[in-house]
């Protein structure tokens, strides 16, 4: 169910970014959520991408050090209070988010949120068992 | 006990080394005296003549050599013998400061390949063997001297010099070289290499290897060793002096046992010029025995290390040397703290990292900043910050442990530092650019 993230690591200095945003539009893929942390020393951008196995071929030939990781993806109300609860939920339950980020799709007019944890299984089936609708990579393709 | 390529000489009594030595050292300062004006006016201000030197007991009061000597009597200034006597040059690679030109006789040549041929043998080699040299050729001295030692001992040489891995992996694979002599940091890169093309330890025909030009620790030996399925020996030597071949490594591998019948080694303190007893740490000066064309006089290495002449199992009776400990080219003083690279390089071996990393020096605020750059292992990649943040850490703290002072880690991406084909150029200390003396 959980859905793959790309990880990209790479040195914390200008024109980083547009070697792995340049790798990914040379190759049509569009990228559907981003969210980029850095130290002074280095920089992970993490992309939600329509087609995950390709963008990895494209950037690893450009020898840029990515992996894939699994998160949880999730469907919230676009409106004030959306995002509050699904995130208390998984805090209540006792499950530690370690990065989230979220993206709106003005199509289908509705707000996602990429959340990482340990646990996915677990934080997948606490969501959905309080009704949230949770977000698979066909979603991802289509949105 | 192990084979010789000069027997007579590499067993002889140490009672008898030492008279050979003293033969030849007053020969030697005769010829120096005489054909070398700039060391006769060195010996002039010190009130020495030749006839003072009655044997290496005398040693001591010779003048130094060091590599200032040198830049200042560039590039004809320290020629002993006329230039048509002469049948070729090597030259250091010049970055710290102005190259020093060597200039060799054919007899220079021939006691440099027989020293270097003496190394192949003790690794195991013989005219059976298929001899890879991947030092690189031309001024610097790496590939000639091992070249000239396989042809003297017979052996089939591949003068590939160093560079274009994949030919060097096809020839190794389709010849089935038996010996590669190269830089350490260039066998380890071979050695990565071989295992991304699928390549097992176990299929190549190599035997051994002998590295030098460059330092390197135990933990890199063993990961060569691991990589190529070899066994690796340590190679001495400097321009110069002659080149490589002035000490060599014999299956012990506990040091490298300089060929005294050439070459007399002193241990002296860097600070006072004061030779040191057998076993103290210091500064290695050489004094060449046989060389016609430059002959040095207790030339100042600027390495650090130890001598120490205990019985080998190789049945060599020549005194043994360690693995210089640094040379004080190499070192920086941060913080106040003497700081040589290869320390940093034991922490990252010893802490399962790749040999490949960047050192960078500056000054910032007043006060020195190290910098060390090294290609994260593939396993640690994680998309949290905070796990990568804590290896950073943890080797920050291991080297601090080495050193005294902490560095900041920057981890980096793998195969992103440059590898090197030759000597690894892998410190950069910027307070020079700012004119700072160190």
């Amino acid at each position: 169910m959980a859905i793959r993230q790309l990880s990209v690591f790479v040195e914390n200095k200008p024109g980083t970014l547009a070697e792995v945003t340049d790798a990914i539009s040379d190759a049509q893929i569009d990228i559907r959520a981003m969210c980029m942390a850095e130290t002074q020393q280095f920089g992970l951008i993490r992309m939600i991408v329509d087609d995950v196995e390709t963008a990895k071929q494209k950037l690893a030939d450009r020898n840029l050090f990515v992996k894939t990781t699994e998160v949880v993806g999730v469907a919230v109300s676009d409106e004030p209070g959306g995002l509050a609860k699904a995130v208390r939920i998984v805090g209540d339950a006792g499950i530690n988010i370690d990065y989230l980020y979220a993206f709106i799709s003005v199509s289908k007019k509705n707000a996602y949120v990429v959340i990482r944890v340990d646990d996915n299984a677990s934080a997948e089936k606490l969501l959905a068992d309080n009704g949230f609708k949770l977000v698979t990579e066909d979603d991802i393709s289509t949105l | 006990m192990g084979n010789f390529f000069q027997k007579e000489f590499e067993t002889m009594p140490v009672e008898q080394i030492k008279m050979l030595q003293s033969e030849k050292l007053v020969k030697q300062v005769r010829h120096v005296y005489d054909n070398v004006e700039y060391y006769r006016n060195l010996m002039d201000e010190k009130g020495v003549k030749p006839e003072d030197i009655k044997g290496i007991e005398d040693l001591h009061k010779l003048p130094f050599i060091s590599k200032e000597d040198l830049r200042k009597a560039y590039p004809y200034g320290m020629l002993a013998t006329d230039l048509r006597n002469c049948v070729r040059i090597h030259s250091t690679s010049g970055t710290t400061g102005k190259r020093v030109i060597a200039y060799y006789t054919q007899e220079d040549i021939d006691m440099w390949d027989e020293c270097c041929a003496r190394a192949l043998v003790a690794a195991g080699g013989s005219d059976e063997d298929i001899v890879q040299v991947a030092y690189g050729f031309g001024l610097f001295t790496g590939g000639a001297g091992l070249n000239g030692g396989s042809h003297k001992l017979g052996s089939l040489t591949l003068p590939m010099s160093s560079g274009n891995t994949d030919r060097q992996i096809q020839f190794m694979m389709d010849l089935g070289s038996t010996i590669i002599c190269c830089t350490p940091s260039y066998a380890a890169y071979i050695g990565e290499v071989l295992a991304e093309k699928g390549y097992k330890p176990e299929d190549n025909k190599l035997k051994s290897g002998i590295f030098g030009a460059e330092a390197w620790t135990e933990e890199m030996r063993r990961d060569i060793e691991k990589s190529l399925g070899i066994k690796a020996y340590d190679i001495y030597g400097l321009t110069e002096i002659s080149g490589p071949g002035v000490a060599f490594e014999c299956e012990e591998q506990t040091g490298m046992h300089i060929n005294e019948d050439h070459f007399i080694a002193e241990i002296i303190n860097p600070e006072t010029g004061e030779p040191l007893p057998e076993g103290e740490k210091g500064e290695l000066v050489f004094t060449a025995l046989d060389k016609v064309a430059f002959p040095m006089l207790r030339y100042r290495t600027r390495d650090i290390c130890v001598l120490t002449r205990e019985k080998c199992s190789c049945g060599r009776t020549f005194i043994k040397m360690c693995k210089p400990m640094g040379r004080s080219d190499d070192m920086m003083i941060i913080k106040g703290v003497n700081v040589f690279p290869s320390q940093i390089e034991a922490v990252l071996l010893n802490e399962g990292y790749a040999a490949n990393y960047k050192i960078e020096v500056d000054r910032v605020n007043n006060s020195d900043t190290l910098d060390v750059y090294v290609e994260m292992k593939p396993e640690d990649f994680s998309d949290k910050i905070k796990d990568i943040t804590k290896k950073e850490k943890e080797l920050s703290a291991a080297i601090k442990t080495m050193l005294g002072i902490r560095p900041v880690v920057h981890l980096v991406a793998p195969k992103t530092i440059e590898r090197s084909e030759g000597k690894a150029v892998r410190v950069i200390d910027k307070r020079k650019r700012l004119g700072i003396t160190i």
